[in-house]
């Protein structure tokens, strides 16, 4: 059984086994840094569907059965499925695991909605409850540029703080045994809102989040910074990495340069226009499930800290004058 | 390790000064680039009216009244503005020129066929009808409002004089 550790972290028995990841992403992404480690890079936005929402979906749906081949599992070894997306109702998951005919726990934990499902799955696995489990996360540049900003055809400015919603995908299977990293070790986050109010600078929203939870966890482990290979943060992006280094350091904790943000391992964000980098549940899923995954693979990282971070807003909210909710999952991941 | 006592205290401490997190933030948050930006925008804005003139000069050329200049170059502007947003320009020239570019006609015109191509896929009615002003909305509403009120302190000038 898994015991507490702390009064935030957990520490599992089981410790479940990532036997496969896969990531399909978008063009944009498809010419970024990462590019050969994606899966697939679909060029047409609408993968050959009707909309926006609906190719979304497809992505997501793709994702999960190219991580089930690469895992040599079949559906039926599939105990259920935990995903979500930005989506309003999260109807990208929803939609896509329609007629898998497995079960299907949705999640909404904006952009970190990948390391909530690798918590939950992990915790899961470990009670025994389930064997096998889909944890995956999905975002469209374009069905979240209508639901949160303008459509695509308006001529606007963006604001050097703006972050790019990554078009794609991510899943990981998740086994009770298996070769691969293993989940060791999570620590669920607290929504901390530090009353950003700035729907375009959600680097500086999620930070504090991010700060607590790595805080947390390094205090309810006793461990510190030498001790992991890399301390993976979301979609900070770079303002928000900035702003993670300074809160960090006024506790007497410094990153080195063992911190890295899937925001900016995506892009180029200088070449490729994209502000202070991806952000988006898709962006933290498709990097873990690729190139960190294969990072693992190689044997060039041992030890993982993933804290996919998320901004709780709503354009509703924001518009009433409430401020930004942030919240970052941390689940250690080992070789 | 701390006890879950002295979290609580530090978690305190944290909340007092949330403001001082919005100073940090606002001091290091990178700025827009103003210079560039007013540049741009008197660059790109410069052009389209530049343009509507051009258009102007031409329709006085072939004879038209002052009336039929002003209404037609308007009505081609705003034909070129959709057109731009029709064929996924506008929003390029619109990300270059900033205010420059959506302060003119052809951008209130790029305001309305965008959602208006965006939202198709729900509909005639509740995609395409619904959505349609999105943007526009309320620039027609205040831009109503002001002129009802302009034009009552005109009226109430013209009584008094």
């Amino acid at each position: 059984m898994a015991k507490r550790l702390g009064s935030q972290t957990i520490v599992l028995d089981k410790q479940p086994v990532i036997l496969s990841g896969a990531g399909i992403v978008g063009k944009k992404e498809g010419d970024g840094p990462l590019a050969r480690y994606f899966d697939d890079v679909v060029d047409d936005e609408y993968v050959g569907e009707k909309t926006f929402e609906a190719a979304e979906s497809r992505i997501l749906r793709d994702t999960y059965i190219k991580a089930l081949e690469k895992s040599g599992k079949s559906a039926k070894d599939i105990n259920i499925i935990l995903s979500g997306d930005l989506l309003n109702q999260c109807t990208a998951a929803s939609y896509a695991f329609r007629d898998v005919d497995i079960p299907y726990l949705g999640l909404f934990g904006a952009c970190s909605t990948m390391s909530e499902s690798l918590a939950i799955a992990a915790m899961l696995i470990d009670s025994g409850s389930v064997d096998y489990a889909v944890c995956a996360a999905s975002s469209h540049f374009c069905s979240a540029e209508r639901q949160f900003r303008y459509p695509l055809e308006f001529g606007s400015q963006r604001t050097p703080t703006a972050q790019w919603t990554v078009t794609g995908a991510g899943a990981v299977i998740l086994g009770k045994e298996g070769q691969g990293p293993r989940i060791t070790c999570i620590t669920p986050g607290k929504i901390i809102d530090e009353g950003i109010k700035d729907a375009n600078n959600m680097g500086a929203a999620m930070a504090p989040a991010a700060f607590d939870t790595i805080r947390s966890h390094l205090i309810d482990t006793g461990r510190n910074v030498d001790d992991f290979d890399m301390i993976l943060t979301g979609d900070l992006g770079k303002f928000g990495s900035t702003m993670l280094r300074d809160l960090l350091k006024r506790n007497n904790i410094d990153l080195k340069d063992k911190h890295k943000d899937c925001g900016l391992l995506i892009f180029d964000i200088e070449k490729q226009g994209v502000d202070c980098g991806g952000s988006g549940c898709g962006c933290s899923a498709v990097v873990l499930s690729t190139y960190i995954l294969n990072l693992f693979m190689q044997g060039t990282i041992k030890r993982l800290l993933f804290v996919a971070t998320g901004a709780l807003l709503s354009p509703t909210r924001i518009q009433q004058g409430e401020t930004i909710p942030g919240i970052a999952h941390a689940v250690l991941i080992e070789a | 390790m701390l006890s879950i006592r002295q979290r609580g205290v530090e978690a305190l401490k944290r909340q007092l000064s949330k403001h001082e997190y919005q100073k940090l933030v606002d001091e290091k948050a990178p700025g827009s680039h103003y210079v560039r930006n007013i540049i741009a925008a008197f660059i790109t804005g410069g052009a389209i009216c530049s343009v509507g003139q051009i258009i102007m000069m031409v329709l006085k050329n072939f004879g038209a009244d002052k009336e039929t200049t002003a209404s037609a170059t308007s009505i081609i502007m705003v034909f070129i503005g959709a057109f731009l947003t029709g064929i996924n320009i506008y929003d390029e020239i619109g990300k270059f020129g900033g205010a420059g570019a959506s302060v003119p006609i052809t951008g209130f015109s790029n305001s309305i066929v965008s959602p208006a191509m965006e939202f198709k896929k729900e509909g005639h009615v509740m995609g395409v009808g619904a959505k349609m002003f999105l943007i526009a909305g309320p620039v027609l509403v205040y831009g109503i409002f002001a002129s009802v009120v302009a034009g009552l302190f005109y009226f109430i000038w013209k009584q008094v004089m």
